[in-house]
C-alpha cells in the first residue's frame, strides 16, 4: 500500500511542475497579448530574400 | 477633422484606387509603374518602403496604408528634443538603450503589424519593435547613439503611423500587474481544486466500505496543504473587499462570500483533524476557482477599452514661443504669463491669451459646439480650447495653462463625477445586506434548535447553513450577465466603460441629445448647387475645377466643406488669391476671375430657400453671378425614427450650442416647451442636467465634443458618439459608433432585459440555497452533497445567464 503514497506524491509533483510552468508563463507576459502572436507567426521569414519570394508568389497567383 | 479626406470610400467600379491606402485617385499622374497613388504622401511612403525592401507590406493585405500627415512632420516634433519631456515619455532609459511604448491609433491590420515590427530596416537604431494589436500599442527599444526619439516619431509619422503623444500619455500609469495577479490566483486555485477533488473521490465512491484510516488522514492533510495557498493567495481579494466594505459600515456581496468560504475552510480543517476525511476542501477550492473565473470574465470584456480622458488628452504637449527674433518649442508646463506664442493653422490654443498680431478665425466648436468660426482681431481675448482656423498668429499668454477657462471648467467639482463604487447602488450589493442578515438568522435559529440536546449537532448546523448559503451563484450572476451584455454591446459597436453602466441604463427616464455632431453628421454634408436662373444650367466640369481650386486655398470651415463635397477633380494653381476672413475669397484660375463667399461679399440678396437649414455660399465667375451652393447640416440616417421610438418611453430633449436656425425643423420631433434649448454653453448644459436630476430624473446624455464633456459626466449615463472609435472621445460612460446610433433604443431595451435576467438568476440561486438549507438546518449536509450542490448552483446560473443574454440579444437583432 505504501506505493500509493509514493504514486500520489509523484503525481502531485508532476502537477506542481505544470503549475509552475503556468505561473512562469503568466509572469513572463505570455497572457498579455493573445492576438498579435498568432498573426506574427504567419509572416514569412524576415530576411530580405523572403520578401521577394512573397512578391513572386503573389504575382503568380494573379 | 481630416477624416473627410481619410475616410475610405470603397466603391467597386472605380478605375483607380491608391495602391497604398485604397482611396480613390483623383488624378492619374501620381504613379510608379502600374501602381497609382491618391496623393504624393502615399507615393512617398511607397518609395520609402520600397527602398528598404519592405514591400511585403502590400502583399499581406490589400491597400493597407494610411495617408501620412500632410506637412510639418519635421517641425512638429521638435519638442521631442527636450530632454525632460523625453524622460517622462520613455519607459526605460540608460546610457546605451531606451525603451518606449507608443499608442498608434492607425494600427488596423496584419500589414501594420508586419511593417511596424520591421521598423529596424528603416531606422537602424531600433533594435526591437513589438506590436500589441488589441491595445494598438508599439513597444520599441532603440540605441541612443544611433537614433533619437524625435527621429523615430518622425519616421512613424512619415509612413502614416503617427503615435499619440499628449500630456495624458505622459502621466499615464501602467496597471497591468492587476491582470497578471488574477491569472496567477486562478492558476493556484485551479491547481488546488483539481488535486483535492482527486483526493476526495475515494471517500465519495467508497459507499459502505470503509477506507483505511491512514489514507483518510493522509488525504486530509494533503488537502489542507493544497488549500492553504488558495485561502491566503487566491481568495485574498474577496477578504480585502469584504473588510473594506465593513469598515465603511456597508455590506457588499463579498461579505457573505467571505463568510461562506472562511467557514468552509475552518470546518474542513476540524473535519480533517478529527480524521473524518477531506472535509469540504474540494467545495472550497471549487468555489474560489469559479468565483475568480467570473471575475476574469468580467474583466476581459472591457479590457481593451480605456476612455478615462480629461482635458490633458486634447492639449498638445508643447507650443512655439517667440524669443526676440527666433522661436523655440517649449513644453506647456513651462509656458508663463506674458510669453508670446505662435500658433499655426489648426493648432489648439493651450492657454487664455490676447491676440497680438494678425486677424484670424477661431473655431470654438470644441468648447461651445457652435460650428461657425469666430473672427478675432488683435487685442481680442482668446480662450483656451479654441482652434486656430486661419493663418499664423501671435498671442500673449494671460493665464497659465492650469488656470485657463477650460481647465478650470474641468477641475470644477461639478465636472468630476464621483465615479467608482457608490455611484449607483449595485443590485447585488443591495440584496447582499438582507441576504447576510437572513443567513445569520437562519444559522442561529438552527443552532438554538439543536443546542439543548446536542452541541456538536448545533455547531454542525450553524456552520452548514453558512456554507451552503454562500452566495457564489449570486456573486456570479451579475458578472456573467453584465459581462456578456457588455461583450454583445461591444460586438455591435457600443462600448461601455464598465458593467454598472448597464444598470444605470436600465433606469433611465430622460434622454438628452446634443445637436451638432450628434444628430447631424460632421462629415459628408449634402451639397446642392442652385443656378442663378434655371436656364444657366449646372456647373460645367471646368467650373467645378475652378471652384475646387479656389476653395482649396482657404481654411474657412465652409470652404473646406465645399471642397470635400465637390466631385474629386484635378486642381489648378490660383493667382491673386485674396481672402476676407468671414466673408469670402477671390482669385484667378486659368484667367477666370472667381469670387466665392457670403451674400454680403458678392453683394446680392440672400436666396430664399424652403429649408432654412443650410448655409449658402454664393459664386461669381468673371463678374457674373452664377448661382449658390446650399450646404446643409445633414441629419444622421434613421434618427427621426429613433427619436420617435424613444419618445414612447422616455422624455426626450435636445441641448445645442448652436443658434436657433433649425428650431422649426426640430419642433415637430421634440415635444414640450423645455425640450429644445439652443445657445447652450457647456455650463448651461451641465446646469440643465443637474436641474433634471433634482427632479429625480435619470438622465442619459448623448454628445460628441469636448463641449459636452461636462454634461456627459454629470448625467447618469453619458454616451459619446464617435465617427471613428479609435479617434477621439470625451470622458464618458460609453462610446457609440456613429453608424449604429439609431440602434440606441435596442441597446436600452437590451440593458433592461439584462437586469431582469439577473433578477431571475437570483431566484434560481435562492432555490438552490433553500434545498441546501433543508439539509443544513438538520445538520445532515455531507461533504458529498455540498460538493454536488454548490458547484451545480453556480454552473446553472452561469449557463442560464450567458444563454439567455445571447439568445435575447439575437432576438433583438444584435450580433452575438
Amino acid at each position: 500500500m505504501s506505493a500509493m503514497f509514493f504514486l500520489i506524491l509523484a503525481s502531485l509533483l508532476v502537477a506542481l511542475g505544470f503549475l509552475i510552468a503556468f505561473l512562469w508563463a503568466v509572469r513572463s507576459g505570455q497572457f498579455e497579448d493573445k492576438y498579435t502572436p498568432k498573426i506574427r507567426m504567419l509572416f514569412d521569414d524576415h530576411g530580405k530574400a523572403a520578401d521577394k519570394d512573397v512578391n513572386l508568389s503573389k504575382s503568380k497567383e494573379n | 477633422m481630416d477624416s473627410i479626406k481619410n475616410s475610405k470610400t470603397k466603391s467597386p467600379n472605380t478605375s483607380l484606387s491608391c495602391y497604398h491606402c485604397g482611396e480613390l485617385c483623383p488624378q492619374s499622374d501620381i504613379s510608379i509603374g502600374d501602381k497609382y497613388f491618391c496623393c504624393n504622401g502615399c507615393k512617398l511612403v511607397y518609395e520609402l518602403l520600397k527602398e528598404n525592401d519592405l514591400c511585403a507590406y502590400y502583399s499581406l493585405s490589400q491597400a493597407p496604408g494610411t495617408p501620412p500627415a500632410e506637412a510639418g512632420i519635421h517641425s512638429r516634433f521638435s519638442y521631442l528634443d527636450e530632454e525632460s519631456l523625453c524622460r517622462q515619455l520613455l519607459t526605460y532609459s540608460d546610457h546605451t538603450i531606451s525603451k518606449i511604448s507608443f499608442k498608434i491609433p492607425a494600427i488596423h491590420c496584419s500589414s501594420c503589424i508586419w511593417l511596424l515590427e520591421n521598423l529596424y530596416r528603416v531606422d537602424a537604431g531600433i533594435t526591437e519593435s513589438k506590436v500589441n494589436f488589441l491595445r494598438r500599442e508599439l513597444r520599441l527599444t532603440f540605441l541612443n547613439d544611433k537614433t533619437s526619439l524625435r527621429k523615430i516619431v518622425e519616421t512613424l509619422a512619415s509612413i502614416g503611423y503617427e503615435p499619440e503623444i499628449n500630456l495624458a500619455s505622459v502621466k499615464k500609469e501602467v496597471q497591468k500587474s492587476a491582470d497578471k495577479e488574477l491569472y496567477l490566483q486562478i492558476g493556484v486555485a485551479g491547481f488546488a481544486f483539481g488535486n483535492i477533488m482527486l483526493l476526495s473521490f475515494p471517500q465519495y465512491l467508497a459507499g459502505d466500505q470503509t477506507i483505511d484510516r491512514t489514507f483518510l488522514s493522509f488525504f486530509g492533510y494533503l488537502s489542507i496543504f493544497l488549500a492553504l495557498p488558495v485561502l491566503f493567495y487566491s481568495s485574498m481579494g474577496y477578504f480585502r473587499s469584504a473588510l473594506n466594505s465593513l469598515k465603511q459600515k456597508a455590506i457588499n456581496m463579498d461579505v457573505p462570500v467571505s463568510l461562506g468560504i472562511l467557514t468552509l475552510f475552518i470546518r474542513s480543517v476540524f473535519h480533517i483533524l478529527a480524521g473524518e476525511g477531506t472535509g469540504y476542501m474540494d467545495s472550497f477550492t471549487a468555489l474560489v476557482f469559479l468565483l475568480l473565473i467570473g471575475k476574469l470574465f468580467q474583466k476581459k470584456t472591457y479590457d481593451s477599452l480605456s476612455f478615462d480622458r480629461d482635458y490633458r488628452s486634447y492639449f498638445p504637449l508643447s507650443v512655439a514661443r517667440r524669443e526676440q527674433d527666433s522661436e523655440s518649442i517649449v513644453p506647456l508646463e513651462k509656458l508663463r504669463v506674458g510669453d508670446r506664442m505662435i500658433l499655426r493653422y489648426k493648432e489648439l490654443i493651450p492657454a487664455d491669451s490676447v491676440l497680438i498680431k494678425g486677424t484670424t478665425l477661431i473655431d470654438y466648436s470644441f468648447v461651445t459646439g457652435e460650428s461657425t468660426a469666430v473672427e478675432k482681431k488683435s487685442g481680442d481675448l482668446l480662450y483656451a480650447g479654441g482652434m486656430n482656423a486661419g493663418g499664423r498668429v501671435e498671442m500673449d499668454v494671460v493665464k497659465e495653462v492650469s488656470q485657463s477657462y477650460l481647465t478650470q471648467l474641468w477641475n470644477d467639482d461639478a465636472f468630476s463625477k464621483s465615479s467608482g463604487p457608490g455611484k449607483i447602488n449595485e443590485l447585488s450589493n443591495r440584496i447582499s445586506r438582507y441576504f447576510t442578515f437572513a443567513v445569520l438568522l437562519i444559522a442561529t435559529l438552527a443552532a438554538f434548535y439543536w443546542l439543548p440536546g446536542n452541541i456538536s449537532l448545533a455547531l454542525n448546523a450553524f456552520t452548514a447553513v453558512l456554507i451552503v448559503a454562500c452566495p457564489c451563484a449570486l456573486a456570479l450572476s451579475t458578472p456573467f450577465t453584465l459581462g456578456n451584455t457588455l461583450r454583445i454591446f461591444g460586438k455591435n459597436k457600443f462600448y461601455l466603460k464598465n458593467a454598472s453602466v448597464i444598470e444605470a441604463m436600465a433606469m433611465i427616464s430622460t434622454i438628452i441629445f446634443d445637436k451638432t455632431g450628434t444628430l447631424t453628421r460632421s462629415t459628408g454634408q449634402e451639397m446642392r448647387f442652385i443656378p442663378a436662373t434655371p436656364d444657366s444650367g449646372k456647373l460645367s466640369a471646368d467650373e467645378i475645377v475652378f471652384v475646387r481650386s479656389l476653395v482649396r486655398e482657404s481654411t474657412h470651415p465652409l470652404s473646406q466643406r465645399l471642397y470635400a463635397a465637390l466631385p474629386i477633380v484635378n486642381t489648378l494653381p490660383v493667382s491673386n488669391f485674396t481672402e476676407i476672413p468671414g466673408q469670402g475669397l477671390s482669385g484667378f484660375v486659368s484667367d477666370n476671375e472667381l469670387r466665392i463667399g457670403s451674400a454680403r461679399f458678392i453683394d446680392r440678396p440672400l436666396e430664399i430657400d424652403a429649408s432654412r437649414t443650410a448655409s449658402q455660399v454664393m459664386l461669381e465667375i468673371n463678374g457674373i453671378y452664377r448661382g449658390h451652393f446650399n450646404l446643409s447640416n445633414q441629419y444622421r440616417a434613421g434618427i427621426w425614427w429613433m427619436i420617435e421610438e424613444l419618445g414612447k418611453r422616455f422624455n426626450i430633449q435636445m441641448l445645442s450650442g448652436d443658434n436657433e436656425t433649425e428650431r422649426p425643423l426640430l419642433t415637430p420631433v421634440f415635444e414640450g416647451d423645455q425640450s429644445l434649448l439652443f445657445n447652450q454653453s457647456p455650463y448651461d448644459k451641465l446646469a440643465h442636467i443637474k436641474k433634471l436630476q433634482k427632479k429625480s430624473e435619470n438622465v442619459l446624455m448623448v454628445g460628441d465634443g469636448l463641449n459636452d464633456a461636462g454634461a456627459l459626466r454629470q448625467s447618469n449615463v453619458g454616451i459619446s458618439l464617435s465617427e471613428n472609435i479609435n479617434n477621439f472621445t470625451p470622458a464618458s460612460d460609453g462610446i457609440i459608433d456613429a453608424d449604429h446610433f439609431a440602434w440606441l433604443p435596442r441597446y436600452l431595451k437590451f440593458s433592461r432585459i439584462s437586469i431582469r435576467i439577473i433578477t431571475i438568476s437570483f431566484i434560481i440561486s435562492f432555490i438552490y440555497n433553500i434545498v441546501g438549507l433543508f439539509f443544513a438546518v438538520q445538520g445532515t449536509l455531507s461533504p458529498l452533497i455540498a460538493a454536488i450542490l454548490m458547484p451545480a448552483s453556480s454552473l446553472t446560473v452561469v449557463f442560464f445567464t450567458i444563454g439567455t443574454t445571447t439568445l435575447i440579444g439575437k432576438k433583438l437583432g444584435l450580433r452575438t
